[in-house]
């Protein structure tokens, strides 16, 4: 039974646990419900990745009815492979914050926490799942709600003006996108993507359906942090629990910019959004300005957490720039960053919390000395660190390499050495933390006691992340033959388009 | 004729969104909202889209208004001075504006029966669900079945509305009970209408909630109204009645059992060898099966959306209480 409801368990399993999560009444029993289900999804994301990669894509009509009556559940190389990282990344990250969420977040509160992390999980893969625009759109409601909720548990009161903030831009880039569906919806009668992308091409160069686009684009944009979008994110980040960052940070974002691939080149077609609309341009030169203006914002800040929140809004330009590349090299690059990111930032928000647990602040003179009396935490922060800015052998480096190679396929030296230039940024500010953690003594009147490593529970997932950033960055069959395929199969899909009407037969 | 009433609806509505802007006084606001969202109900039902109407008018104008006047019953009625300049935002929003008109140009025209969304699908529901589902209420139809999925994920969506009010604000617990008696003691009228009314509102809930099948309503609409008779009761016998009537812990525990209810219809259609939620395989004739299906999960819409409307109302007004006391 379970194979041939493969594609629906990523949403039904954490989708039902959220309430039995509420129900169960113990803070551990729901640490443990939520940690299993959130396993079994990634068994599931893994199992599907790997028949997707064998067979092409795979369809899963819910209630029985069939598309584009009913609503469907359409996985592709491109979504299981985003979906594998994120419910990875839930799993370890639950694993991690069964100790940090005991420290930072009231007691009275864990049952909510669990609940929330579900109901985002189901909402994100809800998103990736589904081929069905307005079906998206409830999913981004209820991951959306839940994040919302998640920012707002931590026990420091400034994160309530940061969650507020988030919901303003949040619901207006929910409400953006929903105007743009139901403009898309006006003129083609369907709401199924593959059949949107059919009877788009319809109605040639319909101001109603590029109305409906720039909509989506601009709700796309403020959802996955697009400079100058972006101003939400950093408060966010930095004021949420240390669980929920290191979460949101690998995967919220991530979801939103494979909806923008979606968008563009499966419902839109890339030739109409890049050749007729020239969007190729708009998102190449806000990339670009967002790798060198955020990278800068991040080397002055003062709290690690905001550095890497002002980090994440500069790897996202890196993504965007390899979707604005237009071409297979560079839509692939963009979504192996999406999987190396995941993993990077996962570890470093990870190795932020644990200091988080042990120091009680992160700002970067609360880091000096630590790379003495937590060992492993810092070295594993190195690690992490390495790979964001690019180092041979982890992932960073990986993504670069293919970023830069598909920007020179086409002759464009000048992006190639603007994304080398924004590495060095990455080493400036990761290199101010090192220095702090590695050659400076732990301030006066620290009891040196007091800060030591952190427990298992939260440097095993920890380190997982941390191994995985250098496993996937010397062995890369997976994530490049899978991005690989993905990209081939989004670019050719869209660019010969005119796949087969759907029967119209009942 | 429906023209005109369009216009001068759409009118109102326009004067009612620039008095909304303008104004400071927030009371005056809210209730302008309440009328901003009948209006639009109004012109829903013009539309002939009752159902919308209906929950336009239950969530928009009742509810809604609700909790904004216990929201001011917490934060004071002036608007404060921004002290931001308004310049930008009114970029962004002449923009926004001037690209929703900019789409509008070449809209299908109004009403006509040749329209995209007239040719594709709908022409199935309209002439295979009667046979295929066997309802009356095509909207029902859709909503419950044809896009069953999209309504699972709406009702999900109230029940993170209602984790995240939880997360802010934390309902009165039974301890601080001797707090003094609220409510409207003194209004003897109010206590003996309210005392005739509430029993035929729940009952209205419970006519919405199961004849949704053959006319306009269901477990949305009548999840809203159920809630709104114990919001009623408890705004004229005072916050701790109604608390003892029906307690937060209780809601706390239906509200997750309804989305349960949902989707375990989904988990028994497939170990019946179904799809998720496929409600032909519930029972042996697939239009009862369907009937069984769209009842069972409806049950569950209605029961999570009253209790997290209620949790909510709960929520807000313990708070205000808690400001009064203190």
């Amino acid at each position: 039974m379970l194979e041939q409801h493969l594609a629906a368990l990523p949403i039904l399993l954490p989708l039902i646990a959220a309430p039995i999560v509420l129900l169960v009444g113990r803070s551990s029993l729901a640490w443990m419900v939520a940690t299993l289900v959130s396993g079994f999804a990634t068994i599931a994301a893994w199992q599907l990745l790997i028949t997707c990669l064998a067979s092409g894509s795979l369809s899963y009509a819910v209630g029985g009815w069939m598309a584009p009556w009913g609503i469907e559940l359409r996985i592709d190389a491109a979504n299981a492979f985003v979906l594998l990282a994120v419910t990875a990344i839930s799993t370890l990250v639950l694993i991690y914050s069964k100790d940090s969420v005991a420290k930072e977040i009231e007691s009275d509160k864990h049952l909510l926490f669990y609940t929330a992390h579900m109901l985002c999980l189901a909402g994100l893969s809800g998103i990736l799942v589904t081929g069905d625009a307005f079906n998206l759109f409830v999913f981004l409601e209820i991951s959306s709600l839940a994040t919302y909720t998640l920012v707002s548990l931590a026990s420091d009161r400034r994160c309530l003006t940061a969650a507020f903030r988030y919901l303003v831009m949040g619901t207006i880039g929910a409400t953006f996108i929903l105007i743009g569906v139901g403009m898309l919806y006006m003129k083609t009668g369907t709401l199924n993507m593959l059949d949107l992308s059919v009877r788009i091409n319809l109605y040639e160069s319909s101001r109603t359906i590029n109305t409906g686009l720039a909509f989506v684009m601009v709700g796309v944009g403020i959802k996955l942090a697009l400079f100058p979008l972006h101003m939400w994110l950093p408060p966010a980040y930095t004021h949420a629990p240390s669980a929920v960052t290191a979460f949101l940070a690998s995967t919220a974002t991530k979801v939103a910019v494979y909806v923008m691939i979606r968008f563009i080149f499966t419902i839109f077609g890339a030739d109409h959004v890049f050749n007729d609309m020239g969007m190729d341009l708009i998102l190449m030169v806000l990339a670009v300005v967002a790798i060198f203006k955020c990278s800068y914002m991040a080397t002055v800040q003062n709290n690690v957490k905001t550095v890497l929140a002002f980090s994440s809004v500069a790897q996202i330009g890196y993504m965007v720039l390899g979707i604005a590349l237009v071409s297979a090299a560079g839509l692939m690059a963009g979504l192996i960053h999406i999987f190396n990111h995941a993993l990077m930032k996962g570890a470093l928000f990870m190795a932020v919390g644990a200091v988080f647990y042990r120091v009680g602040s992160v700002n970067l003179q609360d880091f000096r000395g630590l790379g003495k009396h937590m060992p492993w935490t810092m070295a594993g922060f190195t690690l992490a660190g390495l790979s964001i800015i690019g180092v041979p052998l982890t992932v960073g480096f990986i993504s670069k390499w293919y970023l830069v190679s598909a920007a020179l396929d086409q002759g464009n030296w000048l992006v190639a050495v603007l994304v080398l230039l924004g590495s060095l940024l990455a080493v400036v500010y990761i290199g101010r933390i090192l220095e702090a953690a590695y050659f400076q003594k732990l301030p006066e009147g620290t009891d040196p006691e007091q800060v030591k490593e952190v427990p298992y529970l939260m440097l095993v997932p920890m380190w997982i992340l941390v191994i995985a950033n250098l496993y996937f960055g010397i062995d890369t069959s997976l994530t490049t033959d899978a991005a690989s395929a993905a990209a081939q199969w989004l670019f050719e899909n869209s660019q010969t388009s005119v796949p087969q009407v759907m029967e119209m037969k009942p | 004729m429906a023209v005109l009433i369009d216009l001068v609806l759409l009118s109102m509505l326009a004067l009612t969104a620039l008095r909304i802007i303008f104004l400071k006084d927030l009371f005056a606001v809210v209730m302008l909202f309440g009328i901003y969202s009948f209006l639009s109900a109004l012109i829903f039902i013009n539309l002939d889209a009752v159902d919308v109407a209906f929950t336009e008018a239950a969530v928009g104008a009742g509810i809604s208004t609700v909790l904004m006047l216990s929201t001011l019953a917490l934060t004071g009625r002036k608007e404060k001075e921004s002290k931001h300049s308004s310049i930008l935002p009114f970029l962004v929003v002449t923009v926004t504006g001037a690209a929703l008109i900019y789409g509008t140009i070449d809209m299908p025209p109004f009403g006509d029966a040749n329209n995209p969304i007239h040719q594709h699908v709908a022409p199935r529901y309209i002439e295979q669900s009667p046979v295929e589902v066997g309802l009356p209420n095509m909207v029902t139809s859709v909503l419950a079945s044809y896009r069953g999925f999209d309504t699972l994920g709406e009702t999900v969506v109230v029940f993170a509305a209602m984790i995240g009010v939880l997360t802010l604000l934390s309902v009165r617990r039974k301890e601080d009970d001797e707090a003094p008696d609220s409510g409207l003691k003194s209004h003897r009228v109010l206590h003996v209408v309210a005392k005739i009314i509430i029993p035929f509102v729940i009952l209205f809930a419970l006519y919405v909630q199961f004849h949704g099948d053959y006319g306009p309503g269901g477990g949305f609409q009548a999840g809203v109204i159920a809630a709104a008779a114990i919001i009623l009761y408890a705004l004229v016998f005072g916050l701790p009645m109604a608390l003892r009537v029906i307690s937060p812990k209780f809601l706390q525990i239906l509200a997750p059992l309804g989305v349960l209810l949902y989707a375990s219809v989904g988990i028994y259609s497939m170990f019946m060898g179904g799809n998720f939620l496929d409600y032909n395989k519930l029972a042996h004739d697939p239009v009862h099966g369907q009937h069984y299906g769209i009842i069972i999960i409806e049950l569950g819409v209605g029961i999570t959306v009253f209790a997290v409307m209620l949790s909510i109302f709960y929520a807000f007004a313990s708070q205000a209480e808690r400001r009064n006391v203190s």
